[in-house]
């Protein structure tokens, strides 16, 4: 029971940190190697508006997610969108991104440095324990639970039910195919791009309730998502969230049952053995 | 006429000031320091309260009193060069490199972290630079200060670290607070491992029986497992070999599982200010690396200065350590009294230096008189465990969560 809910809890957590770069990648084809950075400057708004103003972290989601959409558009615009305009296969675009992104993401890091400085962040939001079945757990880990959940629901709802959602899923499929069913594809890109990046700001803004942060620690978060991304297949949203569970629930059940010390070498076996059986990942299609 | 006059006071004035400025360039010398320390990168949160905020108090200290006084009465004012190291080894020693070849300065500051250090000894040693190591905590002083000659120590060892922790469980078993039971967990790292490996047998000898021994990679997520596991085990006392991101996660953990014991350790980061920033008063009693003496009247001067020079508040362990390597340098040049690296190893190694933190004399290149344990009491992190160090404050019992 331990290891059920202590798992739940933690791949809330990966899910936060996933979802954003899923669609970045499913959908708008771009390896996007500063969402962590984006996730960190997630966590240092809350935080900001935590110790400024007091407004609860939650609160600052409405806030902080728009302001990360506008963010990332622009980013995608004037960035990104020339890259994908000029390569003519995904290999090349995806080699190009990757330039690009992890230039970017010295900008960010350069940019949190100067802003709030170097040292280690955070802050104390309902840290209080809350009991589930005889074990305690913190609050803003629950919460944070939530807001994966509530996230994550919203996101498959409107990939699958709606029909922007669907010009999306349409995109993340075949691109030239969906131009020629009159979808307008830079559009739809631009779209998913900026909502991942505004997925990856509230993650940050949830995380940062109960983690340490500081202004270079966004790395630790791409490499992680991108491990969940592949796991669950790239093209599909409900894959990323069932990855984030199994990884959650993976790694309690080792420390709790085994060793702490292993649970990123049962990440990583865990990684291996999809790549082995099931390269396209455990939700993905194989590859046309 | 007027024009001819006018262009000849003209002259006169810029041969003046061509006279001024050159001859002031000849009396005021520069020293220039170089340094390198992580401003990004996983110990950058660690150096941008221990190391860099220390670099700008201590030119600015030097400075503002007009320079270090050279012979024949020349002020030399220090000028810092300084250079990210992104918590890269092979980036630091480049760093060092640069420094000493295209920048061409005089003195260097040592890294931050006990691995930089190592990793650039031999480049200091090399380029004929003394290096007065701080945040370097290792066994292995006796062979590096025979192998370098110019690298100096002075925050002590993992023995004699792990040892004084075990002292006062010890100390606290014999009065009857707390049994044998001790939970041990460490971050999967270097520093980590070599403290745990260290203790283990320290713990056994003392009659201790570790109970819980796990360790964790660096930057888990996710902590509670650990904590759990610990609390399962029924300590008395729980000690963690901890750095700065799990130091904060295993306390929030504790808190939130309601861990209580008489002894409660984490190692890096318990004595930042940060630590009490978020813990308040549930930090009352919390044991952690390091300490100082921070009623004297020289710490109480610093502590102040620190804060006005920098806007940031010293922790309350290496800072002060920190600052009083850079004021070992500066004495060393002034009683050289020269740029003489040579000399002023020399000079660092047989002469007593007023300090900080109180007197430091090196011997065989290793200063023996450090903090080892501190505590947090009211608002201050006392050190309550020393090595040669007065004012160790009695320790008192960790209340529950």
């Amino acid at each position: 029971m331990e290891i059920l809910i202590g798992g739940i809890l933690l791949g809330g957590t990966y899910a936060l940190l996933a979802m954003g770069l899923q669609l970045q990648y499913g959908v708008a084809r771009i390896m996007n190697l500063a969402n962590g950075e984006v996730l960190v400057a997630g966590s240092f708004g809350a935080f900001w508006f935590f110790t400024a103003a007091q407004v609860n972290p939650v609160l600052a989601i409405i806030i902080l997610a728009p302001a990360a959409y506008v963010l990332n558009w622009l980013i995608y615009r004037f960035l990104l969108q020339p890259l994908v305009k000029r390569s003519k296969t995904q290999g090349h675009l995806e080699v190009d991104s990757i330039l690009s992104t992890f230039g970017i993401s010295f900008i960010f890091i350069g940019l949190l440095h100067t802003i709030f400085g170097g040292e280690y962040f955070n802050y104390e939001y309902l840290e209080i324990p809350y009991e589930v079945f005889g074990e305690a757990y913190g609050i803003n880990r629950i919460i944070a639970f939530i807001g994966a959940v509530v996230i994550a629901a919203g996101l498959f709802l409107w990939l699958s039910k709606t029909r922007s959602g669907l010009k999306l899923r349409a995109v993340s499929v075949d691109p030239a195919s969906a131009r020629l069913v009159g979808i307008d594809v830079d559009k739809a890109s631009a779209m998913a791009f900026s909502l991942g990046g505004a997925v990856t700001a509230a993650g940050g803004a949830l995380i940062s309730m109960f983690d340490t942060f500081d202004a270079s620690i966004g790395v630790v978060f791409t490499m992680k998502a991108l491990i969940i991304v592949i796991l669950g297949g790239v093209k599909e949203i409900k894959g990323t969230i069932v990855a984030a569970f199994v990884l959650g629930l993976a790694e309690t059940a080792v420390a709790t049952l085994i060793d702490p010390g292993l649970t990123l070498a049962a990440a990583f076996l865990l990684f291996i053995l999809v790549l082995l059986f099931r390269p396209q990942g455990l939700f993905g299609r194989e590859a046309s | 006429m007027l024009n001819s006059k006018f262009k000849k006071s003209l002259a006169l004035v810029a041969a003046i000031s061509t006279v001024a400025i050159f001859g002031s360039d000849l009396r005021a010398e520069t020293i220039k320091i170089g340094t390198s320390a992580p401003k990004t990168g996983p110990l950058a949160g660690g150096a941008v309260v221990t190391h860099w905020p220390n670099v700008k108090l201590w030119a600015h200290d030097v400075n503002s009193r007009g320079g270090l006084k050279l012979k024949n009465g020349v002020r030399a004012k220090v000028k810092i060069i300084e250079y990210d190291d992104r918590t890269n080894p092979g980036e630091a020693i480049k760093n060092f490199n640069r420094l000493a070849t295209q920048d061409k300065v005089d003195f260097m500051l040592a890294p931050y972290g006990t691995g930089f250090n190592l990793a650039t000894a031999p480049i200091f040693n090399k380029l004929g630079y003394p290096q007065l190591t701080v945040s370097a905590i290792t066994d292995k002083i006796p062979a590096l200060t025979k192998r370098y000659p110019g690298i100096f120590f002075m925050l002590g060892s993992t023995s004699t670290f792990t040892s004084a922790v075990v002292n006062i469980l010890k100390d606290m078993r014999s009065k009857g607070k707390i049994g044998n039971r001790v939970a041990m967990v460490n971050v999967a790292d270097a520093f980590g491992i070599e403290l745990a490996n260290a203790a283990r047998p320290i713990f056994k000898k003392a009659g201790f029986e570790i109970v819980y021994d796990k360790s964790y990679p660096l930057g888990a997520k996710d902590l509670s497992p650990v904590i759990k596991g610990a609390k399962a085990s029924k300590p008395d006392a729980f000690i963690a070999w901890s750095y700065p991101p799990d130091t904060f996660g295993l306390t929030a953990q504790a808190k939130i599982n309601k861990l209580n014991v008489k002894a409660f350790y984490t190692a890096v980061a318990t004595c930042f200010p940060a630590y009490k920033g978020k813990f308040k008063g549930a930090a009352e009693g919390i044991l952690g690396a390091g300490g100082i003496d921070p009623d004297t009247a020289e710490m109480k001067a610093y502590f102040k200065r620190h804060k006005e020079v920098t806007g940031k508040d010293a922790d309350f362990w290496a800072s002060a350590v920190t600052y009083a390597s850079f004021q070992i340098l500066e004495q060393a040049i002034e009683g050289v009294g020269s740029k003489d690296r040579k000399a002023v190893t020399a000079y660092i190694k047989d002469h007593e230096f007023k300090t900080v933190i109180g007197p430091v004399k090196y011997d065989n290149q290793n200063s023996a008189r450090f903090w080892t344990v501190g505590q947090w009491q009211g608002n201050k992190f006392y050190g309550v465990s020393s090595e040669g160090r007065p004012g160790a404050k009695p320790i008192i019992d960790k209340p529950d969560w």
